[in-house]
């Protein structure tokens, strides 16, 4: 496969800077000084000591045996995303962005959040690295997310409500770029995902990418084979792109990316954007959209906030129309059993948006021999989400809110 | 000729600054905004830009979105907007419209059937927020081709760019007074001197300024540099606050003075 993505930030047709001109030279400056950066070894060296000594990395790849067990096929090991500090593999790309804000002069960050996680990573970092951090989180997402926006203003962050539009990830978004448009001159935007405009869905794949480096070779090492699947799941989808990336060229590998299918696709509350969405520009970027006939973003619904976005990275579209990816959904229900089973087999309660991963195995693994080996990407853990698991699972019979 | 031309070659003979109003259609429904423009033409409107209402707009301030909002909750399309313009001309508008436009509602209507569609409507120009230079080769082509002038956007933060961005424009210079979204404000960027001269320099063409403009005074400031003067958000606000009027049969025509007595203060 050639080097993607191209000079003007394209996967084949998808990705490129589709923003108001006012960004446009903010974009070039971060990707002149992304592509600098990256070759320097002293700034590899910071990202790396930080990742080792700051995050734990690596983290480990487990071999899941009872849940494999359960399941009656093949033999599935858990990437644990989860043990990285702050809970989830946000912090891979909040450590690279925030030592790359600090190289640029920045003293100023921002960030969007969805779940939480992401805003919880980027005022972890600008904590660690003397930034002030603001972060753009929606009201919706605020009042099913409490403990996560305490844990930023914790860390010294201000959280910004966003009262726009949906009022959830997707608004989110558009707020911290209108943020950023005004205040380009001293805020670095640390974006959260593989989406928006380039260089945006390179820098965080490439920040991201360990997870998929350190798998494949943990694997290499376990089973003296690569794996028969890769498993993720996928909202914007950075914890997918990075543990996918540097598995693609081996063909072999079938990568399945697991996008959240809500109530179902067949209803209007899905967030199943491959599935039924269509080409389109949304933020910044070319990719898939889920988007009514006349090019209208629809709001999106997902069981976990994380995975609530109407957009996909570009190179998952390209990923996808490649035929190299396969993207399939699973709904709320699906997501929640998978939760239940893996905390009660293996005693580790995953992320609502690892969940859906773990239920794409549970359907997948008992198709496969014992001798074939599925990696799944744990991306998070399910700290933030017990509140709300609580409440769909019907054990607080008095809301909270 | 475009009659972008034509005006802008016309006010130059007079001496004058161009007024070009912005409203979102359908805001607070289609037939509205058909009388809408025409007061606005009333009061001395130059050109008008025609908004088309948009799910996500990245280029624009809490007025506009939620100019937006309304308007999509009445489902409102780019063929609606569209239609609009030529609904106006067939009712006696004689001065030019300009599409302002997020690019993927024109993606997803397909770019050759778009600029069909604009061509014989009567749009004579189309400014895309979100298409940078970068990506509107195929835009541009088609808009060349169909005889609608493309018009930019150029930035203070524009830089070295502005040269490029003039070099490709066709109609004239859209120039953004100051960092950060559409609204109503009180400060232009600290170079907006500076950036509009640079930007004069740097085309044959008519310069326009727009962004967080809202009175009359601020309208007299530019137009000693420039050759028009945009305001949107402050005419937006005024559709907003007359729609209890709008929406009144005995006070409709009270709610459509108000916004055509705005425009013309504007006007001077």
């Amino acid at each position: 496969m050639t080097q993607i993505p191209d000079q003007n930030g394209r996967f084949g047709k998808f990705g490129g800077r589709y923003v108001p001109e006012t960004l446009m030279n903010a974009l070039l400056e971060l990707e002149e000084a992304y592509l600098h950066y990256s070759k320097d070894p002293a700034f590899q060296d910071e990202v790396r000591y930080l990742l080792h000594k700051y995050s734990g990395r690596p983290t480990s790849l487990y071999y899941a045996e009872r849940l494999s067990k359960h399941l009656g096929g093949a033999k599935v090991y858990l990437k644990r995303e989860d043990l990285n500090h702050t809970g989830a593999h946000k912090i891979n790309n909040t450590i690279g962005q925030g030592v790359l804000a600090k190289r640029m002069g920045k003293t100023k960050i921002i960030a969007e959040t969805g779940a939480g996680q992401h805003g919880v990573a980027s005022a972890t970092i600008a904590a660690l690295l003397g930034l002030e951090c603001k972060v753009f989180m929606g009201e919706e997402v605020m009042k099913r997310q409490q403990l996560n926006v305490f844990r930023m203003q914790l860390l010294g962050s201000e959280v910004v409500p966003v009262v726009s539009g949906t009022r959830t990830l997707k608004d989110a978004c558009n707020e911290t770029l209108r943020y950023w448009v005004s205040h380009v001159d001293d805020t670095y935007y640390i974006l959260g995902s593989v989406t928006g405009p380039h260089p945006y869905p390179m820098m965080v794949r490439d920040f991201q990418r360990i997870i998929g480096d350190e798998a494949r070779k943990q694997i290499l090492e376990e089973e003296g084979k690569l794996p028969d699947y890769v498993v993720a799941a996928v909202g914007g989808g950075s914890n997918a792109m990075g543990i996918f990336h540097p598995f693609v060229a081996d063909e072999g590998v079938k990568l399945l990316g697991v996008e959240a299918a809500g109530r179902g696709v067949d209803t209007t509350l899905h967030a199943a954007t491959m599935t039924k969405g269509r080409h389109g520009v949304f933020q910044g970027s070319m990719s898939y959209v889920l988007q009514d006939d006349h090019g209208q973003v629809q709001p999106a619904h997902s069981i976990s906030a994380g995975l609530d976005y109407p957009g996909i990275g570009p190179e998952h579209a390209y990923l996808k129309d490649s035929g190299r990816a396969e993207y399939v959904p699973i709904t709320d229900a699906e997501a929640l059993e998978a939760l239940q089973l893996l905390s009660r087999t293996e005693g580790i309660i995953p992320a609502l948006e690892s969940a859906h991963a773990i239920a794409q195995t549970m359907k997948l693994a008992p198709t496969l021999g014992k001798d074939q080996v599925v990696v799944v990407s744990l991306s998070g853990r399910g700290d933030k989400d017990v509140e709300a698991i609580m409440n769909y699972l019907g054990g607080d019979k008095h809301e909270s809110h | 000729m475009n009659l972008i031309d034509t005006a802008f070659a016309r006010l130059k003979e007079e001496g004058r600054t161009a007024l070009i109003p912005f409203l979102t259609m359908g805001d607070p429904d289609l037939k509205t905004s058909v009388e809408i423009i025409k007061r606005l033409e009333q009061a001395g409107a130059d050109m008008i830009e025609l908004g088309v209402p948009y799910s996500d707009p990245l280029a624009d301030g809490p007025v506009i979105q939620r100019a937006s909002e309304r308007a999509l909750t009445n489902s409102i399309t780019i063929g609606d907007c569209i239609q609009v313009a030529e609904q106006a001309r067939g009712e006696g508008v004689k001065i030019p419209f300009i599409l302002f436009t997020y690019y993927n509602p024109v993606y997803q209507y397909g770019l050759d059937a778009f600029f069909e569609l604009v061509r014989s409507k009567g749009i004579s120009g189309l400014i895309i927020p979100d298409l940078p230079i970068e990506e509107d080769e195929d835009v541009r082509q088609l808009a060349e081709a169909s005889g609608v002038h493309l018009i930019p956007l150029v930035a203070p933060t524009s830089k070295d760019r502005v040269v490029r961005i003039s070099g490709k424009a066709r109609g004239f210079v859209y120039c953004v007074s100051s960092l950060g979204v559409t609204g109503v404000r009180a400060d232009f960027h600290t170079g907006i001197d500076e950036f509009l001269a640079t930007v004069r320099g740097a085309t044959d063409l008519p310069i326009a300024v727009g962004f967080g403009i809202s009175s009359r005074e601020q309208v007299e400031r530019f137009s000693k540099q420039c050759d028009g003067v945009v305001v949107g958000s402050a005419i937006v606000r005024t559709i907003e606050e007359a729609i209890p009027l709008l929406k009144d049969a005995g006070k409709r025509e009270e709610g459509l003075k108000l916004i055509g007595d705005f425009v013309a203060k504007l006007r001077g």
